[in-house]
């Protein structure tokens, strides 16, 4: 069984995001891991636990900054870490889908994991891109995935607490949306060591093309609305509000 | 190439979702300016498919997608999109439009834009904007060439305009059904038995911000005193601090409470389709440029703890 992973590491959104030239100025943010990577990264362990068999990250390296990403990644249990070295801060995701297919079928993987979207651009498009690009079907939002002979048992979430359950024969791609179980923590001691030691295998990004969208311009929104903002202390929060209750009859 | 512009609904339960009639209309729209026409497609029988304002409406009828099969809809899609070749091919980014739009995109090789907020023609070109970054950004794109695919989000649009009485034409499956790698088994229901927050008149909402299931019992307290029911973002329920009955939201419930009192959440547009349409919200952030503070009607950058526990002393 080999699982191929795709990690992203992305600004991360509790930080000041300052715009420059129409995107995000790289240098002045911080950068985790995407949330859901970290879902799809678990989700990939545990199969690897049931099963046996390798688990495979990689990642289009746009800012020059993902080997961080990748011994996380090695440290929560992926066995192999690659990044396709394309410093192209401003590559969208056909181009990096395009990039991330390739590699991924030089690799025969029996399943394709990545995570159901990313909280920046153009979100959630790349799995289903590889998907298209290696002839696969893809299935986002999935809570579960359990591999026996050959196939996968999938849940996918729907809206109310809903699931559905698909069989799916290998190989497919497959958006987490959450793993079976909180992911994993790795102790910053342990990602540390594997900094040290881990390699990280590159290769040069092949084709791609753009997906042919043109930015006009990237702003904060025009707010259209805003709430009226209680000022104060805690304690003086604390009495506007029970009073607005009050006034409200809600109290 | 068309100037038609291809709405894929979505169904549950023999029920379409209200971002199907958001879209019809908005395509109707769309259409007259491109000077083509609107084309809703619903997938699967079991529903009555005249129900639509858009100048037609395809059912492909067979059984085999009766419920969402991400493959079978796929490939039925892209047949469909390839014989008819629309100007735009519009999704509603739900559960069911994520697994379709961008694999489209890539298979018919044209552009995709997700999560957009407002889709507009302006001489001739399309214009799409979109939120990024939890919503703390919007980007404005225009997809290039002769076809583009958007997704947007459910409430972009009014409704009403895509209620109408369009009667159905009934057509084969462009595509054979049988030997599909991905076969649909069984719906699961949630477990009733606990709470159900969509028919409370107050809820307290906790979010990442309660830092951690030790704390939840706190906003337990605050709920109690004022009546009112705990109920959370879905970080909260992944890392299993509360149960998923509880969750607002996209993948959540949909609710719509006389008071929705939030704790340490962002507003990101997954949480907002979940309460937005609340009477009245307010949400207490310790980041005043959270997302929320546009969306609520009262507002404190503060911390979450020691206003609540100020609120306790109070009540
Ligand atoms: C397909 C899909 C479906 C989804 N469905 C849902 C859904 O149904 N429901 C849902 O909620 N999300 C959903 N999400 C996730 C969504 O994108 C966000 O990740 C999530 O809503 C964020 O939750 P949050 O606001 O609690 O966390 P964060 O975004 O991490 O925000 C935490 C907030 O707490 C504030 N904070 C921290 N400490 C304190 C303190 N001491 N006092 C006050 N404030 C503090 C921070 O400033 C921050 O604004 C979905 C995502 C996807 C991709
Ligand atoms: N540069 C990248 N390298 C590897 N995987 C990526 C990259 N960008 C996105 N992904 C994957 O695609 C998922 C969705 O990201 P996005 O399409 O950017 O919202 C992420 O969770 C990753 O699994």
């Amino acid at each position: 069984m080999h699982i191929v992973v795709a990690i992203k590491h992305i600004p991360s959104i509790a930080d000041e995001l300052p715009v420059r030239h129409n995107n995000i100025d790289f240098d002045s943010v911080d950068f985790v891991l995407n949330e859901w990577d970290e879902h799809s990264i678990e989700q990939a362990v545990l199969i690897k636990e049931a099963v046996g068999g390798t688990v495979t990250v990689i990642g289009v390296d746009v800012i020059g900054e993902l080997d961080n990403a990748l011994h996380l990644a090695l440290a929560k249990g992926a066995d192999r870490a690659v990044k396709i070295a394309a410093e192209e801060p401003g590559a969208d995701s056909h181009q990096q889908a395009k990039w991330l297919a390739e590699a991924i079928q030089n690799m025969s993987p029996d399943l394709i994991l990545s995570g159901v979207q990313a909280s920046n651009d153009l979100d959630g498009q790349l799995g289903p891109l590889i998907a298209a690009y290696l002839d696969l079907p893809y299935i986002g939002g999935t809570s579960a995935i359990e591999v026996t002979n050959g196939k996968a048992m999938v849940l996918k979430e729907f809206p109310g607490g809903i699931g559905m359950r698909y069989e799916i024969a290998l190989p497919f791609v497959a958006g987490v949306q959450a793993a079976p179980k909180p992911p994993r923590y790795a102790p910053v001691s342990k990602v540390r060591q594997i900094a040290q030691t881990a390699k990280v295998e590159t290769i040069e990004p092949g084709e791609g093309e753009s997906g042919g969208l043109r930015f006009l311009k990237m702003a904060p929104p025009v707010v259209t609305g805003h709430a009226e903002m209680i000022q104060g202390t805690a304690k003086e929060i604390a009495a506007r509000i029970v009073e607005l209750l009050k006034s409200r009859g809600l109290l | 190439m068309s100037g038609d512009v291809m709405v894929i609904t979505e169904h549950m339960e023999g029920k379409f979702s209200d971002v199907s009639f958001e879209l019809v209309g908005k395509a109707r729209e769309l259409a007259e300016a491109f000077g083509g026409e609107s084309i809703a497609l619903v997938l699967g029988g079991g529903v009555d498919a005249s129900v639509f304002a858009s100048h037609a409406t395809l059912h492909v009828a067979d059984a085999a997608l009766n419920h969402f099969n991400p493959e079978a809809y796929a490939r039925v899609i892209e047949a469909l999109v390839k014989e008819r070749s629309p100007r735009l091919v519009m999704f509603g980014w739900t559960v069911i439009g994520m697994d379709l739009a961008a694999w489209l995109s890539g298979r018919m090789g044209v552009p995709c834009v997700a999560y957009a907020k407002d889709v507009r023609v302006e001489n001739g070109a399309l214009i799409v904007s979109s939120q990024a970054y939890g919503g703390k950004l919007i980007a404005e794109v225009s997809p290039e060439g002769e076809m583009a695919i958007v997704a947007c989000l459910a409430g972009s649009f009014p409704a009403e305009a895509g209620h109408g009485s369009t009667q159905a034409t009934v057509i084969p499956s462009p595509v054979d059904l049988g030997g599909l790698k991905m076969k649909f088994l069984e719906v699961i229901k949630p477990e009733a038995g606990d709470v159900d927050i969509t028919t409370q008149t107050k809820l307290v909402a906790v979010g990442r911000g309660i830092g951690g299931k030790e704390n939840i019992e706190l906003a337990e307290e605050l709920a109690e005193k004022l009546g009112a029911v705990v109920c959370a973002s879905r970080p909260v329920v992944d890392a299993g601090w509360l149960p998923r009955t509880r969750q607002v939201g996209k993948s959540g419930l949909k609710v719509k409470p006389k008071l929705y009192f939030m704790l340490g959440i962002s507003g990101a547009p997954e949480h907002l389709e979940g309460m937005k349409d609340a009477e009245l919200i307010i949400a207490i952030n310790t980041d005043k440029k959270a997302p929320i503070f546009n969306v609520a009607h009262y507002g404190a950058v503060a911390d979450l703890f020691e206003v609540t526990e100020a609120m306790l002393e109070l009540l």
